[in-house]
């Protein structure tokens, strides 16, 4: 009976009513949910905007004023219509899918800290799981492949099973030489570092604070990071698991209705996920560019949100810019290029510290 | 009941649930989908003992990696199951004898807890509690077991060469792209101007 009253007062608890000391987490998951799905619709929205501007067209600009309401218009199509399910196909692995896909992308948001002690979960292994949250999406898109029974579903889906695997692996690396900066794999950690040590400090001027920031001392690290979670996220120019021109739609070539809709959620939750990622590991995550007065009045999770909106900016310059990559030439780039670049940056990262002692020792953790 | 005992029984039903599934079901990719279920639920079983780095790198390296390529090979099969169901009495007496194996030894490193709990506890390292699990399994590995890490990992690294040297084969008479002799072209050396008299030809 105990049991059940502190776990009802974890999830459901609110201190005001006097009931418990927690806010329930049910409510901050909500939020967070709700938050996350608003601004995912404006990120789709943003995404098409950019896109048509650089191609000096208007983009949607019907629904709502300016097209703001046209993700939500969007959605009540795809919901409203019906889905078809091929008859060849696996159902239950086929319905699965997309479920996965969104539940990973979304699941991953867990730890991220929007501000000082804003994240779900503050846990002490946060960038491992994202990592491994995120090395999960491709299954959903191997399964909605296989179960499509389609052979320009299978082949997308073999292509970008090979291409998330092989990027993860820079993406891993390039996560270790910050964490060889850090000493912490906590997320909360990892942003609090980089406001406490870097080039501001030595040159004396500790208030300009984003050249303290990781892109700075490992600004090689910070380009192969963008490249890769361009190359994770399926998003252009490397977007082979869905080449029009090829595979038709890829892996999603069978689906419609809710399930596409499903499968495109958890693509742009993932994509802002890396952005903030980017935000997290590379760009002092909600903290200020400047320690001045103006800048330190605006609250942290609007620097946070500010920063993911710049990196998703980047991201969608690139869909307009860059023609897509040929397969071989995606893969020469992960193996060839990028591992070998990470790997002798972790070693030469490593020795910097160990000559200098330079480095975040503090932590959860500590040093013992 | 307490909120970690509750966790523990629905991770590690699910985990004998699914390994069962593994072997029950028919079409081999249910078996994989079954097999990295079990993956991830063990991961729990992880976090629960407090081992969370442990249960993340589980996660990264076996469901992240290696059911990926599982899936990739199984889903290319052409798998006839008429044809695996002819095997299974030939096999089974061996599959049963490796179970036979794999319980013994189980029952025996648990077996070791339960009898004399003393001798079990001695061949533990003794944990710091003040500093993290990551941070701890870091300073025994490059430390005490420095030799045993290097050495997995040159077993490792050994292995992959000798699976790329397998398999590589170099054929020749193949056209290949040089992505450096590409773009170190330039005007000068890629076009040539020729002025072409009317009626003759290049060589004429």
């Amino acid at each position: 009976m105990e049991f059940f009253l502190s776990a009802l007062d974890y999830l459901l608890g609110i201190p005001f009513l006097g009931w418990g000391e927690n806010v329930g987490f049910i409510y901050k998951g909500l939020l967070l949910l709700v938050a996350l799905l608003i601004f995912v619709a404006y990120f789709l929205l943003a995404d098409r905007k950019i896109w048509a501007a650089v191609q000096m067209r208007r983009g949607p600009n019907l629904v709502g004023i300016f097209g703001l309401f046209q993700s939500f218009a969007d959605m009540l199509k795809f919901v409203f219509k019906e889905p078809v399910i091929p008859a060849g196909s696996d159902k239950f692995v086929f319905l699965l899918a997309p479920f996965v896909t969104v539940m990973l992308a979304l699941a991953a948001w867990a730890v991220i800290p929007l501000d000082y002690g804003w994240a779900l979960a503050d846990i002490n292994v946060g960038i491992l799981y994202i990592f491994a949250i995120s090395s999960l999406g491709v299954y959903g898109i191997i399964m909605g492949g296989w179960a499509s029974n389609s052979k320009y579903a299978f082949l997308g889906a073999l292509r970008s099973a090979a291409q998330m695997v092989s990027y993860e692996v820079s993406i891993g690396f390039v996560i270790v030489t910050v964490l060889l900066l850090v000493g912490s794999l906590n997320l909360t950690d990892i942003v609090v570092a980089q406001s406490e040590m870097g080039l501001a400090y030595v040159l004396g001027v500790p208030w300009m604070n984003f050249l303290n920031w990781f892109w700075l001392p490992l600004f090689p690290m910070f380009i192969i990071f963008f490249i890769s979670l361009l190359a994770e996220t399926n998003r252009p120019p490397f977007d082979l698991p869905e080449a029009e021109s090829e595979l038709v739609a890829g892996f999603m070539v069978e689906y419609g209705s809710t399930p596409y809709m499903m499968f495109m959620l958890g693509e742009y939750v993932a994509i802002v996920l890396m952005c903030s990622l980017t935000t997290i590991l590379f760009l002092g995550g909600w903290a200020a560019p400047l320690e001045i007065a103006p800048f330190t009045w605006i609250p942290g999770a609007v620097w946070f949100i500010l920063k993911v909106w710049l990196v998703f900016f980047m991201v969608s310059m690139v869909k307009a810019f860059v023609p897509r990559y040929r397969y071989d030439q995606l893969m020469r780039l992960g193996w060839k290029v990028f591992l070998p670049i990470s790997i002798f940056m972790i070693f030469v990262v490593a020795l910097v510290l160990q000559l200098t002692g330079w480095g975040w020792h503090g932590g959860l953790g500590g040093l013992a | 009941m307490s909120l970690q005992l509750f966790f523990f029984y629905l991770f590690s039903t699910i985990t004998v649930a699914s390994a069962f599934m593994v072997i029950a079901s028919r079409n081999p990719v249910h078996s994989v989908l079954f097999l990295i279920l079990a993956f991830v639920n063990a991961a729990g079983i992880f976090l629960l003992a407090g081992a969370e780095f442990l249960a993340m790198i589980l996660i990264v390296v076996y469901v992240g990696a290696v059911a990926v390529l599982f899936l990739f090979v199984v889903m290319m099969l052409d798998i006839d199951f008429a044809e695996l169901k002819k095997g299974i009495l030939q096999y089974m007496p061996i599959g049963f004898l490796i179970g036979i194996v794999l319980f013994l030894e189980l029952a025996l490193v648990a077996g070791s807890w339960v009898i004399l709990p003393e001798v079990a506890s001695s061949s533990v390292l003794p944990i710091d509690d003040t500093i993290s699990n990551t941070r701890a399994l870091g300073q025994v590995l490059y430390t005490r077991y420095v030799y045993l890490f290097q050495g997995a990992a040159i077993i490792l690294l050994v292995a992959m060469i000798g699976a790329i040297v397998l398999t590589l084969h170099h054929r020749k008479n193949v056209k290949r792209q040089d992505i450096i002799e590409q773009v170190a072209r330039d005007p000068k050396t890629a076009i040539d101007v020729v002025k072409v008299k009317s009626g003759q030809g290049l060589n004429g």
